[in-house]
């Protein structure tokens, strides 16, 4: 029985991994190496890293940093931050990444996820978008790392990505993201039924239930941050992620 | 030497890291020369039917593969698209296959099934595979075994002997397909945790 997938979503900030609220507040949470090498032994699905400095510094991806991720990852993994060219992502397929998230990249220059679809197949492309609520409550892709808004609707965005190649979208809401108070269904939904492609929905989980509501919504795989680092109500540091049963039963509740 | 063929597509590294681990010694070359003297090869690849075929034909690898695998009877394992370069053809192109195995690759289709219509393509996520027969590239694999799927087409072949697994998507089709020398897994044992890591060492380890 096929299941969606359950996407641990880890931030790379300079040298850890850190799990922010929305969008800011970095916290520590780790090496991001020895992280790896803990999802390998819980053996999950897939595993998101997005570096979040990059496009910031405007500098491109650590290559050294994502090999030695890489080269510990035994699951597949999605790499996003700072990639501005398909030479950037061909190094990184090299490394040992399947594939190549683009989010402020895909919004400056549209023309490189459908260059990058077409050297690298659709399947290695998720075109990311950070959306947040603006000052009149409607949804908007936000760029550099939720910092600029773009004014650009989700859904709109969404069949554009789709158009050029994209093979996976990821929907991050910045306003849910760190709170644990659950996805922004409403989001996923209208984006999941604009498109065909898969959607991953991100930002808000704070229980397996979130991710299968997500699913529901028609996210094709839900991925999280604090669920699968935190554990208690402090926000203690400790990586976890549900065993194989645990999953298939909650996931098998879909109508 | 396990030579893992480089021709322009796919996640070369991953294969690489998990073969090692498996105690393989791994060689990344799109070199004919070096392909020539492989003792096993590894056939990967991501993206375009098309765009495989043409890049195997103008780097001149198709020759030696083809007397490497048909000729002197070298182990090879074909990974999703690396498997589907096997066949005859593709719908997703017009380039003809290496011809290998006797079928075709079609694509998932579920518009005239409302049932699965629910369904996505690509194909994306871990599944199950349900073994034909015994075969050395599945001995000892961790109980209910499963790997990591990512692909919009799936091989049909004529003969039901050459499918080693099937796995069910909307419909039942193979999985992984074995004959003489020739391994092609659909799924990704490079990203498939201990499952992989099994069926990567049994090909390390045939002799």
């Amino acid at each position: 029985m096929f299941r969606s997938r359950a996407i641990p979503c880890l931030l790379i900030k300079g040298d850890g991994l850190v799990k922010t609220m929305e969008f800011r507040q970095p916290k520590y949470v780790g090496d991001p190496i020895n992280a790896v090498k803990l999802f390998n032994d819980l053996e999950v699905d897939e595993l998101m890293l997005l570096d979040i400095t990059a496009t910031l510094e405007n500098r491109e991806p650590d290559f050294a940093r994502v090999r030695d991720i890489a080269s510990e990852a035994f699951m597949p993994i999605s790499y996003g931050g700072g990639v501005r060219n398909i030479g950037h992502a061909r190094r990184l397929c090299h490394l040992g990444v399947e594939k190549i998230t683009v989010t402020t990249a895909a919004v400056e220059n549209p023309s490189l996820v459908s260059d990058l679809a077409r050297e690298l197949g659709s399947s290695t492309v998720i075109v990311g978008m950070d959306v947040k609520l603006d000052w009149l409550r409607r949804p908007r892709v936000f760029k550099h790392c939720g910092t600029k808004n773009t004014g650009i609707d989700p859904v709109a965005h969404a069949r554009e990505a789709e158009r050029l190649g994209a093979g996976e979208l990821l929907i991050n809401s910045i306003d849910r993201d760190g709170t644990q108070n659950g996805y922004d269904l409403d989001l996923i939904e209208k984006v999941a039924r604009a498109v065909s492609i898969p959607v991953i929905a991100c930002g808000g989980a704070g229980s397996v239930g979130d991710l299968v509501k997500a699913t529901r919504a028609g996210a094709s795989a839900a991925a999280a941050g604090s669920l699968f680092v935190f554990r208690g109500p402090h926000r203690a540091v400790l990586i976890n992620y549900p065993s194989q049963d645990e999953l298939r039963i909650a996931f098998q509740m879909i109508p | 030497m396990i030579v893992i063929v480089d021709y322009g597509t796919g996640n070369l590294g991953s294969i690489q890291n998990m073969g090692r681990k498996a105690g393989g010694e791994m060689l990344i070359s799109g070199d004919p020369n070096v392909i020539s003297r492989a003792d096993k090869l590894i056939l990967p690849g991501v993206g375009a039917f098309d765009v495989g075929m043409t890049n195997l034909r103008s780097r001149g690898l198709e020759g030696p593969l083809n007397d490497a695998v048909r000729n002197r009877c070298v182990p090879i394992l074909g990974i999703c698209l690396g498997v589907q370069l096997f066949t005859r053809g593709s719908e997703e192109g017009v380039e003809p296959g290496l011809g290998w195995i006797a079928g075709d690759t079609i694509r998932f289709n579920f518009d005239s099934n409302p049932e699965h219509a629910a369904l996505k393509v690509p194909h994306m996520g871990w599944d199950y595979i349900e073994p034909t027969r015994e075969d050395r590239l599945l001995k000892n694999l961790p109980p209910e075994p499963r790997f990591y799927f990512v692909h919009s087409y799936h091989l049909a072949c004529d003969d039901a002997l050459d499918v080693l697994t099937w796995t069910d998507y909307g419909l039942r089709f193979a999985s992984s397909v074995q004959r003489g020398n020739i391994w092609g897994t659909q799924f990704h044992p490079e990203k498939s945790h201990k499952f992989g890591f099994a069926l990567l060492q049994n090909f390390v380890n045939l002799v």
